[in-house]
């Protein structure tokens, strides 16, 4: 008796182990999806705030670029940032994300024109829409620099024509081969959030128009020496450098496009960092060169930090992060003197920040890499290969966006008559004022 | 009647107003105007190119009083904005032949 039951309660134990194991191993299951769940619903929100925060960007250029140059003006710059933005938005879903993400050769993406595909060939866990948010902000980005160096001479309908273009194809073609696994990829490019995707492609293309435009009237006197021709508005242009300043914390740490990636963390620090050293280095260099701390070169200086750094971002350390920002602030005044000395006249400095810091951050990852750079006992293979990115991607955005303004000037005319100009934008483009209430209303009657 | 006209520091306008106030002027008019005398221009600097600002900003303080009351209003004028330094501005005296107050059409020294 004793033995049966004895053995009964080994059955009773045996069986409630099953029942136990079966139970737990189910929920083991059931938590694994949940977790798995949670973690796409926390990269799809990141990637979503991220966006969110880049497109503000946009807001920034506006104020940058409005408060660098004349009040008459005022109101084209913003239609400029606000067109580019629009039209860009929807050229870019169109072709764009396609061009750039569509699976293809070397070159070019050639699947998904209007988003029509699942783009498996990007292995996303978070959903495309995501994703091409995120990206229709940065295409947007790149589009939008060139704005500043072309204001307050260019025909605004020409201006649209160039933004089409740009976002349509010359910065999806450069997209694709570093980000969307064309060659430059494949030779294994370090360009983490687009120092020379999205800033070198903008400044590039902004030196070309720059240069097909000529300066403005009254910029360089015949001895060749360059008159001031200030801003307007100089809280305007800060307002600006710290709305970029702030989006720049979705551009770089959202570029993970995962918040379970906790690398975000010490992205969000080396971009921070590289920010600081641009300015304060910029506020040091201006201090000593012109005798007073200059607020639009400490401005740009800021800028230049963080766009030197985005390259880099994930790939280096904190102490690397300040000696690449305070280069890239250095760096950045020097660049705006050499311009202004070619005659090449960019009323806001966005060839020096966007172009040249864009390629000195993206070949100083060759150099500062913790992993691959030369500094870093990783050799000089990364750096070549930085080299041959920066080199390939100013001749495709410079030597394109030559041609195209050139094309534009044929056929639309680039460059408004010297009368609007004399007069200002805000009425040769659009009929108005931006600052109607600054003079005496004449016409208010009662 | 005599037009009083004083190009001040941009500073003083309001203690020049006060001192006006004090010795019983019912009106005035002030124009923010630029222009240069002695105390020339200066230079600035805007992104790494100097450029000289060849006219500074100044007040110009317009005031239409009966004649008996120039010397008065002169010495008051002196009084409030005199700081001794070059750019102190300057007073200048003139003739009016009449006015008119659009509201009643009356004219001279009553429509003041």
């Amino acid at each position: 008796m004793s033995s049966r039951v004895i053995s009964s309660e080994y059955l009773k134990v045996i069986l409630m182990s099953l029942v136990l194991v079966i139970l737990f191993s189910g929920m083991a299951f059931a938590q694994n999806d949940q977790a798995a769940a949670n973690a796409i619903a926390i990269d799809t929100v990141w990637t979503l705030i991220a966006a969110f925060l880049v497109f503000f960007m946009q807001a920034g250029f506006a104020m940058v670029e409005a408060g660098f140059t004349r009040a008459k003006n005022a109101g084209n710059i913003i239609m400029k940032n606000m067109m580019d933005f629009a039209s860009g938005s929807l050229v870019f879903w169109a072709v764009g994300f396609a061009f750039m993400f569509g699976s293809g050769n070397n070159f070019i993406g050639t699947t998904g024109y209007f988003l029509q595909d699942t783009f498996a060939n990007l292995g996303l866990d978070i959903p495309i829409a995501a994703f091409f948010i995120f990206q229709t902000v940065f295409a947007a980005t790149a589009a939008t620099i060139v704005s500043g160096a072309m204001a307050e001479r260019t025909n605004f309908s020409g201006y649209l024509a160039y933004s089409v273009v740009i976002t349509a194809f010359i910065y999806p073609v450069v997209g694709h081969w570093i980000w969307g696994g064309g060659w430059l990829a494949e030779m294994g490019i370090v360009d983490f959030a687009g120092s020379t995707v999205v800033h070198s492609v903008g400044g590039w293309a902004a030196l070309a128009g720059a240069i097909v435009l000529g300066p403005r009237i009254g910029k360089y006197n015949e001895d060749g020496s360059a008159n001031a021709l200030p801003g307007h508005n100089l809280l305007m242009a800060a307002l600006g450098v710290f709305i970029l300043w702030f989006g720049w914390f979705g551009f770089n740490p959202g570029s993970t496009v995962a918040g379970t990636d906790l690398s975000i963390a010490s992205i969000a620090v080396t971009t921070n960092l590289a920010a600081a050293a641009g300015a304060v280095m910029a506020m040091i260099v201006s201090w000593i060169k012109y005798g007073k701390a200059d607020v639009s070169m400490t401005l740009n200086g800021a800028l230049a930090g963080l766009v030197g750094i985005t390259a880099g971002t994930a790939a280096v350390g904190n102490l690397s992060a300040v000696i690449i920002g305070a280069i890239a602030g250095v760096i950045v005044i020097y660049s705006v003197e050499f311009f202004d000395k070619l005659q090449i006249d960019d009323p806001v400095g966005a060839v020096s920040v966007h172009g040249v810091c864009g390629a000195f951050g993206t070949i100083a990852v060759g150099f500062f890499a913790a992993e691959g750079g030369l500094l870093f006992g990783g050799g000089i293979s990364l750096l070549i290969t930085q080299i041959i990115g920066v080199v390939t991607v100013f001749v495709w955005a410079f030597g394109l966006g030559f041609v195209l303004f050139k094309a534009i000037d044929a056929v639309i005319g680039l460059r408004v008559s010297e009368e609007d100009e004399i007069e200002g934008l805000d009425f040769s483009e659009h009929g108005t004022d931006s600052y109607p209430d600054f003079m005496v209303n004449v016409k208010a009657e009662n | 009647m005599k037009r009083i006209e004083a190009i001040i520091r941009p500073e003083k306008t309001d203690k020049l107003i006060d001192r006006l106030e004090a010795i019983g002027i019912s009106g005035l008019n002030i124009t923010e105007i630029k222009g240069y005398g002695s105390q020339k221009g200066h230079s600035e600097t805007y992104r790494g190119v100097t450029y000289r600002i060849r006219l500074r900003k100044k007040i110009k303080v317009e005031i239409i009083v009966e004649y008996t009351d120039v010397d008065k209003i002169v010495e008051a004028i002196k009084e409030a904005v005199q700081t001794g330094e070059v750019g102190d501005g300057k007073i200048f005296v003139s003739d009016i032949e009449n006015v008119i107050r659009i509201r009643t059409g009356e004219e001279g020294a009553v429509a003041l």
